[in-house]
């Protein structure tokens, strides 16, 4: 009567090969990682049959990689685990913060980036940090693995580039070059525990005379996907990511938006709100960038 | 509906038991194991009243699945006093500040309060409220609650 | 004035003496009980905020395997017809988005759930009545269509379910003497009491019709009445018995689904367990009302009042009966004005039926009232708490709602405050201070004790108050004092309702006062016969005498050599002496003192987001006289973050279909503790001259306050005010954007 069931894989192939069977079979899959969207969804919208596939026992998830070039991230790890590696601390500051903002202590001991990415709602927190980060999303398929930017994996509200038989196995983040900050902030009504109502990430590379040669801007919670905001950038290239410039990167986030009035915030509050964050982040990132500038 | 085997250390004993895939750690405890001390107030990791250790990772445990606990090391609140020594000093703490009222939040204000004195013995109080953001308490207003870790962070460290 | 109290236990801060269940997770709350071969209930709910129901069919989850039984309201008295059933299990039609209509038991609750999935409901969907504006309109879509005002039958079906008026002096004359006057609309929004422990039973029955129900619940005797009559019993048919209670703020005063586990049981010859889930909790009980209240307030220079009206229209929800009545008596409550006018109605719309919360109808009010007041003294250039002091209610005034007051401690706080050095110390330009006066009745009614002494001399109190929020400490102590004997020497026990003497609810603050006046003439009786059994060992008249810090002594003069006889000493000895020592007290308390606060709120605000950070927040509150001050400090602690929520982000969302978007802990946002700073507090205490000890109910008043007081601060700090609630961040930015 009942189809409930769960597995934990050991290895990639076996993950595989068990979603491939399931959907052979019209099995509802549902990867598992920290489960802190999933459980939940689970529970208050649809608790209808499925394989739990956990993808918490393989090697590539949990991994951590710091390389010259690349740093890789596994996809589920926990933040709580994250946010205690003091390198990758130093490396993404932005990055591991949003990451920290995610729910509570207790959903820090389970939420991974992974999963923020894979729920692919319009308000997670770690999607613009990684946006702006360049992070390349690794996928394991049937053929090997394939790589999305970021930017592209999450094609609407829930919706993402998965298909039925792949998993996310972590991210490739470019090291950032000598004079880069990130930051992220979010807006939320409560200190802790609650949605993004806006959110804004920037990174921005300095030169050594203060001028800033690379920005990448991404907002969220503003519309149906989190958003690479090109025309902010631009307001901060070639600017010492002044106030002013800071200013017209706000705006640029502000008419880029194309946000929703729902329970959480209403249009114009996001509108204007997007921009602050915007301006507060580039500023810290600014900061950031400053004191790595060796 | 076929049943899944799983083998937890619980408070460091063995427990063996079935459960399904869809039930979750907070039911396997206090349904299956039957210890009824972790709570349930919404059963979506807002309130923090099911909060466990597993693996010495703080956790909600209706966010858990139940067959997730295999293999796993839990701590839930009947694990936190000792048999001989009597009660973990924040549970004395909590007590002597009359930091519960109704009491259903306090098993989850226990595990977590343990946790973070565990991993920083001395912390201000702008740690604490953020550490215990996700244990929501209705009655006290938090305020005798932050008291009571802070009195017990002292009687941890008195040499500070 | 008060006397100096020179008392050995009151005001002292011992351990509560269920405090080691409670921090190791033994104590046992309403779902924490599984019996043997135990179904599972579940309620099908309305999806639709309301419709007329044209069928329902339960065969289809009836035959499910696993399934027990699946029942309607047709299982049920079709003779009773009460509000309280139709909201248990709809009837004609559904009123609310949330609204019970089925229910079924099954061996685990993923059975019962899936079978929910398969009862079948035909729905005639009728327009919803969301807000007290277009409830109250002429020719509005009617909740209730046979529902007329004040059940007039010559008046036209209406969804104002009541009115109420009352008066004194001439406000005409009143405002035309005035030389200010301020005259404001305010909306408070729907919150819920938000108690962390979800609703949870257990029904068990015998085929000879006898039932137990174990629930959690402030009432348990109010438990046992209400099921009685939704299922035409009698209440001698039915056992409760109270688990602890995690959390009610007067949200579980009444039933949702107990008659519903106790017919599901009976159909099935099983336990049978219900547990609402959090979303359950939202959509189906509490809340508070969402009010409307228009206040007129006019002053002479001097700052005295001269004439005040006020007019408070209240959601009810789906069925009549909101607080408004005491919202019309609270709101001018802490002042004396010659000249008034209060105006209430009480007003359906399809929302959940609204329950009591703190002090229920005052802070909506109130914070209108004190609002009002807030921008008089802007207008009067007068300090907040001079205008207040100017126009205090005092021992003798006579309260608006008509008796006159007894000793009460408004003036007492307020002069407090006015020293107070969180008040002396003036805030920076950065932040906005507000403050509120807080006030509610008490109220007495009818509570039993026993006091039992064990052979050894230890004291065990059996009463029937639920323990909500550290009462049995509170009952052990005044029992030591009244003994005399050592705190630690005496437990106090809850009982259901076959072990314990009638006793009503945990409930209007009524608790320490009357049950704990229970107790104290309950040991009172236990050292008569504690004075008659040292007179027969000692061969005296009982007149003869006395008892002093816990032993019985001859009189003075009384020309006679003994040692004191310990009530430990008694005990030992009372088989020999006429059997067990039980000392029991029944009463119905009268003269449950008024409370009254004065609270501030300093925050700052930030421009750009408008969100709203309180920084500070002091709470100076009459006691009476507090038994365990820790525990008075805990209920202004607790009522004061509640009030912070309800004023800065708690709210019911509704969207257009009658359907509350934010059913979850996470968009119903409730004060975490990253939001709170501490709350200091100071406890005046002018004694209550009807309790022994003095005591007045301190639960209430708390909430009131913080809401007006938060306004007040966002008010000093903008330069202008915003009359609704939420200061939520959205809001508050708007009101700025529209400023600039």
């Amino acid at each position: 009567m009942s189809n409930f069931g769960y597995v934990a894989p050991s290895t990639v192939e076996e993950t595989l090969a068990v979603l491939q069977r399931a959907t052979d079979q019209g099995q509802r899959t549902q990867i598992l990682a920290g489960g802190t969207d999933v459980i939940v969804q689970f529970r208050s919208l649809d608790s209808s049959h499925r394989l739990f596939v956990d993808i918490k026992s393989l090697k590539e998830t949990n991994d951590v990689r710091i390389e010259n070039e690349h740093i890789f991230v596994g996809a589920a790890i926990p933040s709580g685990v994250l946010n205690e590696n003091a390198e990758l601390k130093a490396l993404f500051p932005g990055l591991l913060e949003a990451a920290d903002l995610i729910g509570s202590t207790q959903i820090q001991g389970r939420a991974s980036i992974g999963g923020n990415l894979c729920n692919s709602s319009p308000a997670g927190d770690t999607i613009p940090a990684l946006i702006v980060n360049s992070a390349l999303c690794v996928i394991a398929t049937s053929e090997g693995t394939r790589t999305v930017p970021s930017e592209k994996f999450v094609t609407g509200v829930g919706r993402n580039c998965l298909a039925a038989h792949e998993f996310l196995l972590g991210f490739q983040i470019p090291r950032p070059s000598a004079g880069t900050g990130d930051a992220y902030l979010r807006f939320i009504p409560r200190t802790e525990m609650d949605i993004a109502v806006a959110g804004a990430a920037v990174s921005l590379s300095l030169n050594h005379e203060g001028i800033c040669e690379r920005a990448r801007v991404s907002i969220g919670a503003v519309a149906p996907t989190p958003l690479l905001v090109s025309s902010a950038a631009e307001a901060l290239v070639g600017t010492t990511a002044d106030e002013d410039a800071l200013q017209q990167a706000a705006q640029a986030c502000s008419d880029a938006a194309q946000p929703i009035t729902d329970k959480r915030g209403t249009v114009e509050y996001r509108r204007k709100v997007v921009g602050v964050l915007c301006r507060r982040a580039g500023a810290i990132a600014k900061d950031r960038a400053l004191s790595n500038r060796n | 509906m076929s049943k899944i085997y799983v083998s937890a250390t619980v408070n460091g004993r063995p427990e063996d038991v079935l459960c399904e895939a869809h039930q979750t750690l907070l039911d396997l405890l206090r349904d299956e194991i039957g210890l009824t001390g972790t709570k349930e107030g919404c059963g979506t990791g807002d309130c923090g009243a099911c909060t466990v250790l597993l693996d010495d990772r703080l956790v909600c445990s209706c966010l858990v699945l139940a067959p997730e606990a295999d293999g796993k090391e839990i701590t839930t609140v009947e694990g936190i006093a000792d048999s001989q020594d009597g009660l973990h000093v924040v549970q004395q703490k909590l007590l002597e500040h009359a930091a519960l009222q109704c009491g259903v939040c306090t098993p989850g204000f226990v595990v977590a309060a343990k946790a973070l004195l565990d991993k920083d013995p001395n912390p201000d109080e702008k740690t604490i409220r953020y550490w215990l953001a996700g244990n929501l308490c209705r009655c006290t207003g938090y305020d005798k609650i932050i008291r009571a870790v802070q009195d017990a962070a002292q009687e941890l460290t008195p040499t500070k | 004035m008060a006397e100096v109290a020179n008392f050995k236990a009151i005001g002292t801060r011992p351990i509560r003496p269920d405090g080691v269940e409670k921090v190791t997770g033994r104590a046992n709350f309403g779902a924490d009980l599984n019996l043997p071969d135990m179904l599972h209930g579940k309620v099908l709910r309305s999806p639709h905020a309301h419709a007329r129901i044209k069928r329902i069919d339960l065969t289809k989850a009836q035959a499910m395997e696993g399934v027990y039984a699946a029942i309607s309201s047709a299982d049920f008295p079709q003779e009773v017809t009460s509000s309280l059933s139709r909201n248990i299990l709809a009837r004609d039609k559904v009123l609310y988005h949330g609204h019970a209509l089925a229910a079924v038991a099954a061996r685990t609750p993923r059975i019962a759930e899936e079978a929910l999935a398969r009862i079948e409901v035909e729905y005639e969907v009728l327009p919803p009545v969301l807000t007290l504006d277009d409830a109250m309109r002429e020719k509005a879509t009617l909740v209730s269509e046979d529902l007329r005002t004040n059940d007039d039958e010559n008046s036209p079906p209406s969804n104002i379910a009541a009115t109420q008026r009352f008066e004194r002096g001439d406000v005409t004359k009143g405002f035309a003497e005035a030389d200010v006057i301020v005259q404001e609309e305010f909306r408070v929004p729907s919150a819920h009491q938000g108690y962390i422990e979800p609703h949870a039973c257990v029904a068990t029955s015998n085929p000879g019709g006898r039932v137990t129900v174990w629930c959690t619940t402030q009432g348990p005797f109010e438990v046992r009445s209400a099921t009685a009559g939704v299922l035409n019993k009698t209440v001698s048919d039915i056992k409760v018995i109270p688990s602890e209670i995690g959390g009610g703020f007067g949200g579980k005063t009444v039933v949702y689904f107990e008659p519903v586990a106790v017919r599901l049981s009976e159909l099935t010859g099983k336990p049978v367990k219900m547990v609402m889930n959090r979303e359950e909790v939202f959509r189906a009980t509490g809340p508070a009302s969402a009010t409307l209240c228009k206040i007129k307030v006019g002053a002479k220079k001097d700052g005295r009042i001269t004439a005040a009206t006020a007019w408070l229209a209240y959601e009810a929800g789906a069925f009549p009966g909101s607080p408004v009545g005491p919202g019309c008596m609270s709101v001018f409550a802490p002042y004396d004005i010659d000249n008034f006018l209060v105006e209430g109605y009480d007003v359906l719309v399809n929302k959940p039926k609204v329950a009591a919360y703190r002090a229920p109808g005052a802070p909506q009010s109130m914070h209108a009232m004190e609002c009002a007041i807030d921008e008089l003294a802007q207008k009067l250039d007068m300090d907040p708490i001079d205008l207040r002091l100017k126009n205090a209610a005092k021992e003798g005034t006579i309260a608006p709602y008509g008796p006159k007051f007894p000793p009460i401690g408004l003036v007492e706080c307020l002069e407090a405050a006015k020293r107070h050095p969180n008040y002396v110390n003036k805030t920076s330009e950065e932040v906005g201070r507000g403050v509120a006066v807080g006030f509610w009745f008490n109220i007495g009614m009818q509570s039993s004790a026993e006091v039992n002494i064990a052979e050894d001399g230890a004291v065990s109190i059996m009463e029937g108050s639920p323990d909500i929020g550290g009462s049995r400490a509170s009952m052990c102590l005044m029992a030591a004092e009244t003994l005399g004997v050592p705190y630690e020497t005496i437990n106090a026990h809850v009982g259901d309702t076959e072990s314990t003497g009638f006793c009503n609810l945990t409930g209007g603050s009524r608790t320490t006062f009357a049950t704990g006046l229970a107790v104290v003439k309950a040991c009172e009786d236990v050292i008569a016969q504690c004075k008659a059994r040292a007179a027969m060992t000692w061969e005296l008249d009982v007149e003869q005498v006395d008892w002093r810090d816990g032993q019985a002594v001859p009189k003075p003069g009384v020309n006679i050599d003994v040692e004191p006889l310990s009530l430990a000493d008694i005990a030992k000895t009372m088989s020999r002496t006429g059997g067990p020592l039980l000392g029991r007290a029944s009463l119905n308390a009268q003269g449950a003192g008024a409370c009254f606060s004065v609270n501030w709120t300093d925050v700052t605000i930030d421009r750009e987001t408008g969100k709203v950070d309180v920084k500070a927040f002091t709470a100076i509150q009459d006691a009476g006289r507090a038994i365990h001050p820790a525990y008075v400090e805990g209920q202004m602690q607790g009522g004061a973050v509640q009030g912070l929520g309800w004023a800065l982000n708690e709210e019911y969302i509704y969207n257009e279909n009658g359907v509350v978007e934010n059913a979850s802990f996470l968009d119903y946002r409730v004060p975490v503790a990253s939001d709170m700073p501490m709350i200091d507090c100071e406890i005046i205490e002018v004694p209550n001259p009807s309790h022994p000890y003095g005591v007045r109910g301190v639960g209430e008043t708390p909430i009131v306050a913080p809401l007006a007081a938060t306004s007040n601060a966002v008010r000093d700090l903008l330069g202008f005010r915003i009359n609704d609630l939420p200061l939520s961040p959205p809001n508050v930015l708007a009101a700025i954007d529209a400023a600039d």
